[in-house]
Order: structure tokens, then sequence, then C-alpha cells
């Protein structure tokens, strides 16, 4: 599903030089894994998500979505490819406060296969919103705004799903449920699932974890 | 087709400016609209009304006031000219119909003439058109009758059979009421011409009023003349104009009229000046609103490119809710336009008797809201520039 290869992204210091952020010389995950990677802030793992989504051009390497290199292709193709096969679960939600719970959910499947009001819906019901299609994201509370941004990830039955922090802004409670939620919506539309965090509660809840700082060879900040 | 849904959004989230930005491109386009249509129709229906007659004779001085005087019943009469001159040009060879007029009396404002019936029975106001009468018969030799234009009857509320007495002057003075008691003998059916604001009188009744001067007794102000042949014109004001020094012959009538809007039209153009300053700034509030908004939209378009919307997308969104507002704004513009021609035309006719039509195409109707459209887009177009610039990955999250 995911192939990543001799991935690099360097960014320009303020005083002069560049610092590589990124340095991956091979990572896959295969169809329908769930795999964590454990990080701490500051070690380049959100850099390494907006590289595999393609809202970042890497500096050099491969990175194979379902067989397509996301690397090689413009800004543009990138963006398609993203809105086809990629879900994106952020760590702050970032829902689009002015839009409605179902106009967010339809958002996340109009810049790709296609608007299914219906399919919407239903992904929506399945996340225990059902009732709250009409309701703005400033009506909900922490735990349904990330069931929203689940429901959003997942709507337009992407193959890869990428989930940074994504339990970071709640409680131990909502924490469980989401991470469980994710899990279960990603076995269940048969999507992969690659999830960072540093919380050890939720990177227990994983058979597959590694760590990032192995994968990416790159000075660790101190 | 998410971009109606996007904007939709995005003008509702910012619905105060959008609202008054809207209100201000409104008031644009209505004002164009309208100095346009007014100016466009007003010298139309101006000039057609004069084309009744080719040419006025009356004593010396402005022919711009002559003609004003006498067929649009404005202004005071340059002075009076003597029967014999009236009857001179009615048996000259080139004229067609001379009909005498008296003007020097009102009854609350409203005009009184002193002509003859034929006047009403031998002249077409408009090309086709004959005075009729929607009620009642025309004033009988020298009777105390009157027909009336149905402007004053429909606002003095007269009908046949009513009294009044006439008051001297063309200003009203409740001091200078006459002793003469007239009749309403007809109403004149709506003419569309100043021929509805006048009261008209047999013609010895102006000139045998109590308290007017007995010397004067047989002057017209003004003699409405239709010519046999347009040639005939030149040859009459080179016999008036140039070789006499005692009257003066206002010839073409329409040209006159048409003069006195080219001598005007500094006014229009500064009126159609203003109204395209105000849509410039309205359109620029446009760029500004949504400039002003977009470090506040800066998240919203991060979070649309994440889920896949191209910047191209993104761009045209913006410029399209610029157009958007601009499309509301000419819609409202319509509400504007229609409350101000009808104003306008209303006062029009009140001063003139000259009536525009609120119902006539222009073709200013479908440029002004086009030309809004256009400009408001253009206006959207520095704000979707910014929006296109915007790095979705330094948006979003900092950098780890």
């Amino acid at each position: 599903m995911l192939a990543i290869r001799a991935l690099c992204k360097s960014y320009p210091n303020p005083g002069g030089g560049v610092s590589k952020i990124v340095n991956i010389a091979e990572f896959s995950l295969g169809a329908g894994d769930q795999v964590a990677l454990r990080g701490e802030s500051g070690s380049g793992k959100t850099t390494f998500l907006h590289l595999i989504a393609g809202i970042l051009a890497p500096d050099t390497g491969s990175i194979a979505i379902d067989g397509v290199d996301m690397a090689s292709l413009p800004e543009a193709g990138r963006d398609r490819l993203r809105a086809a096969k990629l879900g994106y679960i952020f760590q702050t939600f970032n829902l689009l406060q002015g839009f409605t719970v179902l106009e967010n959910v339809v958002l996340g499947m109009a810049f790709g296969p296609g608007i299914d009001r219906a399919h919407a819906k239903a992904t929506l019901e399945r996340v225990g919103l059902g009732q709250r299609l009409r309701h703005y994201p400033r009506q909900l509370s922490t735990g349904q705004q990330q069931r929203v941004a689940v429901a959003r990830a997942l709507a337009h039955r992407p193959k890869l799903v990428l989930a940074d922090e994504p339990t970071g802004n709640l409680d131990r409670r909502n924490s469980t449920e989401a991470l469980n939620l994710i899990r279960e919506t990603c076995r269940e539309h048969g999507a992969s699932l690659l999830l960072v965090s540093h919380d050890e509660a939720v990177l227990s809840a994983f058979s597959n974890v590694r760590a990032f700082s192995e994968i990416n060879q790159v000075p660790q900040p101190k | 087709m998410i971009l109606p849904l996007l904007i939709y959004r995005s003008l509702r989230q910012h619905a105060l400016s959008t609202a008054v930005t809207a209100a201000s491109l409104a008031l644009a386009s209505g004002l164009l609209m309208t100095v346009w249509v007014v100016k466009t129709q007003a010298q139309r229906a101006f000039t057609e009304t004069s084309t009744a007659f080719d040419a006025v004779l009356g004593a010396r001085g402005s022919k711009l006031q002559l003609v004003l005087n006498a067929i649009f019943h404005l202004e005071a009469s340059p002075g009076n000219l003597a029967w014999a001159d009236y009857e001179q040009i009615k048996h000259h060879p080139a004229v067609k119909t001379a009909i005498p007029i008296a003007a020097g009396d009102n009854f609350y404002g409203w005009r009184i003439v002193g002509t003859l019936p034929e006047l009403f029975t031998s002249v077409e106001y408009a090309p086709g058109k004959h005075y009729t009468l929607s009620a009642g018969q025309l004033f009988q030799g020298e009777a105390k009758e009157a027909v009336v234009g149905s402007f004053v009857a429909e606002k003095l509320g007269w009908k046949v059979g009513a009294e009044f007495k006439p008051y001297h002057g063309l200003a009203f003075n409740p001091a200078n009421q006459h002793d003469e008691r007239y009749t309403v003998a007809g109403i004149l059916a709506p003419t569309n011409t100043p021929a509805d604001r006048v009261i008209w009188i047999p013609l010895h009744g102006v000139q045998t009023m109590a308290g007017h001067d007995p010397r004067t007794a047989t002057d017209v102000s003004a003699v409405l003349i239709q010519l046999r042949a347009a040639t005939a014109g030149m040859m009459l004001d080179q016999m008036y104009n140039r070789q006499g020094n005692r009257l003066t012959f206002a010839y073409p009538a329409s040209a006159i009229i048409t003069d006195l809007f080219a001598k005007i039209g500094w006014f229009d153009r500064i009126l159609g000046l203003v109204a395209y300053l105000v849509a410039l700034v309205a359109a620029g509030s446009i760029l500004a609103s949504i400039y002003a908004s977009m470090n506040a939209r800066r998240r919203d378009i991060a979070i649309l490119r994440a889920l896949g919307a191209h910047r191209r997308l993104v761009f045209g969104s913006v410029v399209a809710e610029a157009a958007t507002i601009g499309a509301v704004g000419s819609l409202l513009g319509f509400a504007v336009y229609f409350i101000l021609i009808a104003v306008v035309a209303k006062l029009i006719r009140v001063q003139t008797g000259v009536v525009l039509s609120l119902r006539s195409w222009h073709e200013v109707l479908w440029m002004c809201p086009l030309g809004m459209i256009a400009l408001s887009a253009l206006g959207g177009v520095v704000p979707a520039m910014k929006a296109y610039r915007i790095p979705v990955a330094e948006t979003l999250v900092p950098i780890s």
C-alpha cells in the first residue's frame, strides 16, 4: 500500500544553511496494516506525514501509494491523489467552523471520488453522530469533533489513513473511544492506518509499533 | 459542484460586510441605470412633445424661453404680441395651422391658458393622436367654461360642473383672486404631454379678465404654428428673426429643446461620473473586505487544500465570491432603480407634464449589472491571489 524509498526533506535555517528534517531509507505499509510510530515533538513526524500526503514535496525519494509515486507528481497531481486515496486525521481536528457536520464530511469526498451524501450520512451514523448532521463544530464536544474528523477522513473510502496525534486534544476516556473508533472503521473500510503519537497509552493499543527515530536517520533535537 | 457551497458559506460567515458591500453596489448600480434612462427618456419625451408644432411665434426674446412657455407651460412669456401679428401669420400661405394662446392666470399654481377650440379639434398632439375628452364637452364660444387637463383634474378632484375662480399671475397668491367664476365643461383624456397640467379656457376669457390691462385685451402670449412644408420655416425665420426686430420665430421647436439638453449635458456627465465613482468605491470595498478576511480564512483555506482542493479552485472560489456579491448588489440595484425612477418620473410629470415610460427597455439595464459583476470579480482577484499562495503545511501546524 505504501512504499517509501530514500526520502529526504530539508528546511533552510534562519541563520543560513539547511537542516535535514526527514531522511528515511525505507519504509512500507501493507494493505490493511495498522502501524503506530512513536515519536517525540519536534522529531519530524508531522513533516513525514505531510510528505506522504503530498502536502509537502520531498527533496528526493519516492512515496508510492497504491502503486503511484506521490513524490514524482506535480502539485495538482498530488492534490488529486491525496483526495482520492488518503484520509488525514489531524491532532486539532481542523474542522471547517462555518460548515455543518455533514458538509465537513462531504468536503472530505468532494475533491476525490465525488460527493455521496448518503454514504456521508451513513459514515456519520457509524461514528455516532447521525443526529448531529446540521450542527456546527462549535456546537459539539471535543470528542464529537474528533469523531467528525474521523468520519471526514474515511467517508471517501481511502486506501490509507494518516493520523497525527489524533487523541492529543482528548481526555483519557475520549482518547480510548476515539482510538478504538479509528482502528475499527479503518478495519471495516479495509484502509491501512499509519498513526503517529508520543502517548504510550495510545501506542500500547497497537501490536505493530515502531520508533520514528529508528526509521528517520537525522540528528534528534536535544 | 462544491463551489456554490463554498461561496454560500463564506458569504454567510461574513454576512455583515457582504450586506454593506452589496448595498453600496446596489446604490451605484441603481444610480447609474437611473441617470442613463432618465437622460435618454427625458430628452426623447421632451423632443417628441415639441414636435406637435413646428414653430412658435412670440414677442422678441429667447427662443428657448418662448418654446418652454408656449409648449411646456413653463417660464414666463417674453411678452405679448398683437392680434394683428397673429392674423398675419395665420393667413401666411406657408402656415397650415396657427393657434393663439394667452397665459397669465393660475389656480393654485396650475396654469390657466386661453386658446381657441381649434387646438383640440384640428391638432395632432403626437403623430396620429388627437385630443379627446374623457368627460363633458369643449368650452363654447366665449362662455366662462374650462376644459381641464387630466392631471390637473385628478389632483384637484374636479369633475364636469366644478366651479372655480382664477387667480392672477403665474404663481399662486390668494390675494389676487379674480371675480369671474368658471365652470368645468370637459376633462381631457390623458395625453402624457404638458397639456395634461393646464386649465384651458376660451382665449377671450384671459384677454378680458377683470383686472387685466384693457389696452392689451386683444393681445396673445404666443402663436403655435404648424407649417405646410419644412422649408417654409427657414423663410419665416429669415422674415421675423433676421429682417424684423419685434417678434421671435422659434423654429424648429424640437431642435431648440434638443439644444437645451446639449447645453445641460455637463450635468448628466457629472451625475454619471458620481455614479461611476460610487461603483469604483463599491468594488474597492469588495477587494478590501475580502482581502481583510483572508487572514482569518487562512486556516480554512489550508484545510480545504489539505482535503485535496486545487489552488485554482481556491482562487476561483474567491473570485466567484466577489462576483456573487456583485450579482446580489446588481439585483438590489434594480430595486433602487425602480424607486429612483418612479420618484424622478413623478417629479418631472408634476413640473412639466412630460411622462417618462417606466417600463421601456434601455441597454444600460443589462450593461450595468454585467459591468458591476465584472468589476466585482476584478476586485476579488487580489485577495484570490493571496489565497492562492497560502502555504498549507505551515498554516495547518508548526513544523515538527
